[in-house]
């Protein structure tokens, strides 16, 4: 056998014509030869070679491949059986579109983000090291002066990297506008830690990376793209960063994102931390990158380094912050965090739908089977080989399953498209989430097991049948396609039931997230718009201008039309935790020694905790001519109060902190920093006092709150023209943007889900409309015999719900098993929430006896005498 | 290429492509002339069915042993015309030897055999 021929057979035809028209020449020749007359000479010539047909036939079935030739027939028939039933051919290629395009989209992203090796060189020698510090927080940022020491005295690696977040007010010479950029300030190691070149220029030098070293600064490919027109020139050319000069030397690769996609700058880290700062041993706050040296293992390392964090805070017992231990975890799972268990529970629901999808195509490939009942038969008797049939099944699936899965494939294009853009945007893998060859192959390789396990599903049931039954079987046997029957029935079951866990699953999920979204912030979230301000460098390092500028702002907003209130604060309730600081309370004892005690430190002004509406419970908010030294005055919450004034009264107590004794004048209620957290204790310190240069202003109206965005932005640029707001939100989009994770979960989730019942529901209805069909006579019979229309009707019912009942018993016991694995999604919801299991079960069943409901009525509406003419 | 009325053809199928490749030994020749040798040498014991000899003919072209071009025949008629290629001498010489080895056995076994079968009459 050869392809060569097999595809040159045609030509190989047409010139064996050619030969077999000579040979006869040739013989006729020769005939006359011998005497004979034209006519008699080309009769002899033919009979001599006999049939020129068959010679054709044989050389052709030599040159063909029999396999080949077999199954382009297949094919051939499969295509036409289908084109002759387009209503069941589109519904069947749509269901296994929805399957496999969901699967295959989630596939994508847990491939490209959970699956796939970092960019970098050698990644898995790559780890990301932290703090241990006490049992609250085993993953602690690392503090630069131990970061110091453990570059300094260990053994186990052969680089180790500092960096730290950064944010950067970008304002060019030319005028244009200013614009607030994320970015890592880092140790100039970084780069040959992590293996990475600049894609133009070069790495920050030994020298730069020092006190006092020249300001340079690389820029993302997307920033010198979009900013500076892809020009080469800006090479060593100067830009302002926090009113600062840096000298560009040089661009990243356009894949390069690190920590994450939102990083557009990085400098080495003198350049953006004070000096005095980076030898402070208890001040948690960097990201620690390694590269192990070969032969170490990652426990090794973490010991080795265990014992120099052990010496640091043996040598600072004065200092409570210091931690003991080291810890570290690989660099792709710091990276991944906890998507793990969220992509992995999409994943196993997108394939819950995949496998109902297969399930719903098999239960119609199993009708479609009984409706050629007699034409299988027939051929069979006529000498059908039943692995033929067999192979005509699995083709017919095949050809289902291929189609559904390209239109699967695109569809999984376009959904992976729009869940980068998401949720992931801020992920540093998002980049490398695309179709593959990796997600090609998983695609060929589900289609197959698709196609193979419907058409075996199907064929199963058409091989059982006994030839001799099939051809005997006429209508009129109530026992017709029972066993058939049953077969449909359990496909259906398991459909249910798999529908069920889905269901319950996103139905966890979303009251999980409608608790979140709603729950009491203790704060107003309406009509509120926060946003950003930073003062950094130039002037600003002088705390009277901060002050001066945070103050005259403030008045020119609230001299704003529309404006009801505006006020200065750290950040906003629900927003994520600020961070805190320690304090004592002066007229308390001394706490034990390395005994700490610290709260979330906030820094407002008292028009913060008007605008958002937080209620002052006792005393009085801040006095706002109190500014810079001056200001002493404390505010507590409620929970700070419990928690450490317990049979005390807190006004006119005072804390320390920051190496003053402030007095506590008022005391406010409780605010969630958290959405999934109770309030916490919250120390307010007046933002008048000049310690911080960036806070958020938010400013509340009593109509929409949005158009006062502009009005303030031009606010601010008129006080200060280089000065960029960013994160304008309102406090209902901000809300949103936290919830998007649990909102995104949840509502793709329910999805899956109501893609599941609907398939389920019609897997219902075709069922019955099938059982009926095949009963068509015996209901006959009963009525002309007296049963009541409503009797059928009630047969019928309990008949087609029967196996949705089924599946929906054993679905919601597997959904016990099943919701351990969404457990840690959850937030105020009880997985075995019986609220969620009844509502499940009352939606199941009324989906169910909707999809009843119509064939059984319809059978109930026969007439008796046309049912039984109906052979 | 069988003796008429002899069913058992599938044995003999290698045997026809042998034959085939012996007579292009002394030259090229077409489908006809080809029969036509093999009928007379075997003074007309043998006779090549059509059926056989052209798909016999395009299974040795499709291996190598012999190549194939349009040219005129002795009566100038459009005529495809077969040659032996290098590898189709070789091959010629393996049948042949593989030929005499199983003729030589089985002549071994049947020669005594009807020796005495036919001395027994």
């Amino acid at each position: 056998m050869s392809w060569r021929r097999f595809f040159s057979r045609k030509r190989a035809d047409a010139d064996l014509i050619d030969e077999i028209e000579s040979y006869i020449a040739e013989e006729m020749a020769e005939n006359k030869l011998h005497g004979m007359s034209e006519d008699e000479a080309k009769r002899r010539a033919r009979i001599k070679f006999g049939n020129p047909q068959r010679v054709r036939e044989r050389l052709w079935q030599q040159n063909s491949i029999a396999a080949v030739e077999s199954a382009w027939r297949d094919l051939k028939y499969a295509i036409r059986t289908l084109m002759r039933t387009p209503g069941f051919t589109a519904t069947a290629i749509l269901v296994m579109a929805l399957g496999i395009g969901a699967t295959v989209a989630l596939f994508t992203v847990v491939w490209s983000v959970l699956l796939k090796p970092l960019p970098f060189e050698d990644p898995d020698r790559l780890i990301t090291i932290y703090e241990n510090s006490n049992d609250q927080f085993p993953m602690n940022s690392v503090a630069p002066g131990m970061y110091k020491e453990w570059a300094k005295q260990n053994r186990s690696f052969a680089n180790l990297a500092m960096l730290g977040e950064a944010q950067f007010n970008l304002s060019t010479e030319g005028g244009e506008l200013p614009e607030m950029l994320f970015g890592a300030a880092c140790t100039a190691n970084l780069l040959p830690t992590l293996g990475v070149q600049p894609a133009l220029g070069r790495n920050f030098t030994a020298g730069e990376d020092e006190p006092g070293g020249n300001r340079v600064v690389l820029l993302s490919w997307s920033l010198w793209k979009r900013r500076f027109g892809g020009d080469p020139a800006i090479m060593g050319r100067t830009i302002r960063l926090n009113r600062l000069p840096y000298r560009v030397i040089g661009v990243m690769p356009q894949w390069f994102a690190f920590p994450d996609s939102t990083a557009q700058l990085w400098t080495p880290i003198y350049n953006y931390f004070p000096a005095a700062y980076m030898t402070a041993v208890g001040n948690h706050q960097f990201e620690i990158i390694g590269r192990l040296k070969p032969g170490v293992a990652e426990e090794q390392a973490r010991a080795d380094l265990s014992v120099i964090t052990r010496q640091v805070h043996d040598a600072n017992l004065n200092n409570p912050f210091v931690s003991k231990a080291a810890n570290t975890q690989p660099l792709l799972n710091d990276m991944v965090g906890d998507l793990k268990r969220r992509l992995y529970a999409l994943l196993a629901a997108s394939g819950c739908v995949l496998l109902i999808a297969c399930l719903n195509v098999a239960n119609l490939l199993v009708a479609r089977a009984a409706a050629r009942r007699k034409e299988l038969a027939i051929r069979t008797a006529l000498g059908g080989g039943r692995l033929r049939l067999l192979r005509e099944q699995l083709m017919e699936s095949l050809l289902l399953t291929a189609t559904g899965g390209m239109a699967g494939l695109a569809m999984a294009y376009g959904l992976v498209q729009w869940l980068g853009h998401l949720t992931f945007q801020n992920f540093g893998r998002f980049e490398s989430i695309r179709i593959d060859g990796v997600v090609a192959a998983f695609t060929v390789t589900l289609v197959i097991l698709c196609a193979l396990f419907a058409g075996l599903f199907a064929s199963a049931s058409a091989m059982g049948n006994q030839l001799s039954t099939a051809l005997q079987d006429t209508s009129r046997m109530v026992s017709a396609g029972r066993g058939r029957a049953r077969l449909r029935r359990s496909l259906l079951a398991a459909e249910v039931g798999l529908t069920v866990v889905l269901l319950v699953a996103a139905g966890l999920l979303m009251k999980s997230y409608l608790q979140l979204r709603y729950s009491d912030l203790g704060c107003t979230t309406k009509n509120v718009l926060t946003m950003r301000i930073n003062l950094f460098g130039g002037s600003y390092n002088d705390a009277a201008r901060r002050v001066n500028f945070f103050a005259e702002l403030l008045e020119r907003v609230r001299a704003l039309p529309g404006v009801e209130a505006a006020g200065l604060g750290r950040t906003v309730p629900g927003s994520g935790y600020p961070g805190d600081d320690g304090f004592t309370i002066v007229e308390h004892p001394p706490l034990p020694k390395g005994m700490t005690q610290y709260a979330i430190n906030f820094d407002a002004e008292s028009g913060y905790f008007q605008t958002m509406g937080i209620p002052l419970l006792r005393g009085h908010l801040f006095d706002t001519g109190q500014r810079l030294e001056t200001a002493n005055e404390t505010i507590i919450n409620a929970a700070f109060a419990r928690q450490y004034f317990r049979d005390e009264d807190p006004i006119g107590k005072h804390l320390r902190y920051e190496n003053k004794n402030w007095e506590i004048v008022g005391i406010v209620g409780d605010t969630r920093s958290e959405l999934y957290q109770d309030p916490k204790p919250i120390q307010y310190y007046p933002i008048f006092a000049g310690t911080q240069n960036s806070g958020m202003l938010v400013i509340r109206s009593g109509r929409d709150v949005e158009q006062l965005a502009l009005p303030v932005q031009r606010a601010v640029q008129e006080l200060d023209r280089d000065l960029p707001v960013y994160n304008v939100l309102t406090m209902d989009q901000l809300l949103g943007r936290v919830t998007f994770d649990a909102s995104f979960n949840a509502t793709l989730l329910l999805g899956f889900a109501v893609i599941s019942l609907l398939l389920a529901a019609t897997g219902i209805f075709g069922v019955l409309s099938y059982i009926i069909a095949q009963r068509t006579q015996e209901i006959g019979v009963r009525m002309a015999l007296g049963a009541k229309r409503d009797q059928v009707l009630r047969l019928m019912l309990s008949d087609g719900l029967r196996p949705a009942l089924f599946g929906l018993v054993f679905g919601l016991a597997a959904s016990v098993g099943a919701v351990r694995l969404i457990q840690s999604m959850l937030y105020g919801t009880r997985p075995l929430d019986p609220a969620i299991f009844a509502t499940v079960a009352a939606t199941l069943l009324a989906v169910a006896s909707l999809a009843c409901l119509v064939p059984a009525w319809r059978a109930s509406r026969l007439d008796p005498m046309q049912a039984l003419r109906n052979e | 290429m069988i003796k008429k009325d002899q069913p058992d053809a599938e044995m003999l199928k290698g045997t026809l492509d042998m034959m085939i490749l012996r007579t292009l030994v002394t030259g090229d020749a077409h489908g006809h002339t080809i029969a036509k040798v093999i009928e007379r040498t075997s003074e007309d014991v043998l006779e090549v069915e059509q059926g056989s000899l052209y798909p016999a003919l395009h299974r040795l072209e499709d291996r190598g042993w012999v190549s194939s071009y349009w040219g005129a025949s002795e009566n100038n008629r459009k005529a495809k015309f077969y040659r032996m290629t290098a590898a189709g001498r070789k091959q010629l010489v393996r049948e042949t030897s593989r030929w005499r080895q199983m003729t030589r056995a089985i002549g071994l076994v049947m020669g005594e055999e009807f020796a005495e079968s036919e001395g027994g009459q």
